[in-house]
């Protein structure tokens, strides 16, 4: 079946017909038809997100031998990343007998991870309960609450720690009535990656990946889509992004040498660790905007500066990140306060400043 | 113009641990400019290098957001509560 895309100009210079034709790409696809979707339950349609290719943002900013992609996580049913996580920390849960008809599903969560439990227990029958901040953004709440779950709010000067330590309390309070994925001290967590995540970034750059690049927040992500590649190529690169401090506004991320530390973070495993202002993340999802035609999270904006980085820093190879989510969710958060005197003029600046020198 | 100013988790290795400081000032600038003398480190954390209040940064004062108030000129007096509260949760 032919499609529109096959033959839709990428861009203005695309759009000239007396441009040489490319030579073939080797990580391209040969035109794969994913099938479209057909599933009985939302557990299916999680995972097999698109690998984006990031070029119009780096055009003249990185080597001609180096290539950035994105992993789309916004593509999953709740909408992010952490459907991954969630899904297997239940599964597991299920199969050693812990969650069970009667039980209740909580944690403590400050978003992602709370909407995916959300929509997943909705699908398998079981009641969720969630313990957030009060600052988190309305959109979240309402997704949240959408799905059928409910929310205990924690001390928003608390910040995450303070929901970790709420949810704590009300297990002891009740300790037959839950059951809590714990997605910071779960290894199911990491392994959703070590089984989806890993292998279909492999795939899908045809085992050329040579940098693996991700943010972290419970370090699920990095720690097992890294250890999935390093087992194919001992060579890759796995690289953690991280707030440049204590005091940061990327909704997701945790900066560990501040925070409780995961039990699933292994920080000897990762290759190198880069930090992320907030301001510069937050300008980069603007970039991504207005350069990509895609809208994404702040936590996204944070993976594409260290993405940036590596790529600057190398001669040749192929960066995979991860965007964990869209941007939708983010639309009435700070994030997006002094937009209106950023706009255009601001995003050539933005660009200038990562012109190689 | 003593005030109350409640300190979030990730200032508080300013603060020797306090959740909660005193600090004198007439705006929420001044106020800002003292912590800093008090708590050095406070100020770079809190506002951007024009001086604006950094995005990411909430201040309530009194509960309400300063921004729909008179932003960082905002006027405080005697016995305010100030909180100072990250845009965001952290960990996912």
């Amino acid at each position: 079946m032919a499609t529109a895309s096959q033959s839709f100009p990428r861009s203005p210079a695309d759009a000239n017909p007396g441009a040489p034709a490319g030579v073939r790409d080797s990580m391209a696809p040969a035109r794969e038809i994913v099938p479209v979707g057909r599933a009985d339950s939302v557990l299916d349609l999680v995972g097999n997100t698109p690998l984006l290719e990031i070029t119009r943002l780096t055009a003249g900013l990185i080597p001609a031998g180096v290539r950035i992609f994105a992993k789309l996580e916004g593509f999953n049913p709740g909408g992010s990343v952490k459907d991954r996580p969630a899904r297997k920390m239940l599964e597991v849960g299920i199969a050693e007998g812990k969650l069970k008809p009667g039980k209740v599903i909580l944690d403590s969560t400050s978003g992602n991870t709370g909407i995916a439990l959300a929509m997943l227990g909705a699908t398998l029958g079981y009641p969720v309960e969630l313990v957030m901040p009060s600052n988190v953004s309305r959109e979240r709440k309402k997704i949240v609450e959408a799905y059928g779950a409910k929310i205990h709010y924690s001390d928003p000067m608390e910040g995450s720690d303070g929901a970790i330590i709420m949810c704590r309390r009300l297990i002891e309070q009740n300790p037959g009535r839950y059951f809590k994925p714990d997605q910071y001290n779960n290894e199911a967590n990491a392994l959703a990656h070590f089984e989806t995540t890993g292998p279909e970034i492999w795939r899908q750059t045809r085992g050329q990946v040579t940098h693996f690049v991700a943010a972290i927040g419970t370090g699920g992500t990095v720690m097992g889509t890294g250890r999935f590649l390093k087992s194919k190529n001992s060579a890759v690169r796995v690289i953690a992004v991280e707030p440049d401090d204590a005091m940061h506004g990327l909704e997701g991320l945790k900066h560990m040498a501040s925070s409780i530390v995961p039990g699933i973070y292994h920080e000897q495993k990762l290759d190198d660790k880069i930090p992320a202002g907030t301001e510069e993340a937050y300008e980069m999802v603007y970039a991504l905007g207005q350069t990509e035609g895609i809208l994404v999270g702040q936590s996204s904006g944070a993976a594409m500066i260290a993405a940036l980085k590596v790529a600057q820093s190398i001669r040749e190879g192929t960066i995979v990140t991860v965007f964990c989510d869209f941007g939708d969710k983010y639309l009435s958060t700070n994030l997006w306060i002094g937009w209106h005197q950023w706009r255009r003029e601001r995003l050539q600046q933005v660009i200038a400043k990562w012109r190689m020198k | 113009m003593a005030v109350r100013v409640r300190v979030p988790t990730p200032l508080r290795r300013f603060t020797a641990g306090a959740d909660e400081v005193s600090a004198d000032g007439t705006s929420i600038k001044a106020v800002i400019e003292d912590l800093e003398r008090r708590h050095p480190g406070m100020r770079e954390r809190l506002l951007d290098e024009k001086g604006d209040i950094r995005r990411f940064v909430n201040i309530y004062l009194n509960g309400d957001d300063i921004r729909f108030l008179d932003a960082i000129n905002s006027k405080v007096k005697d016995g305010d509560g100030i909180s100072i509260v990250p845009a965001i949760a952290g960990g996912r």
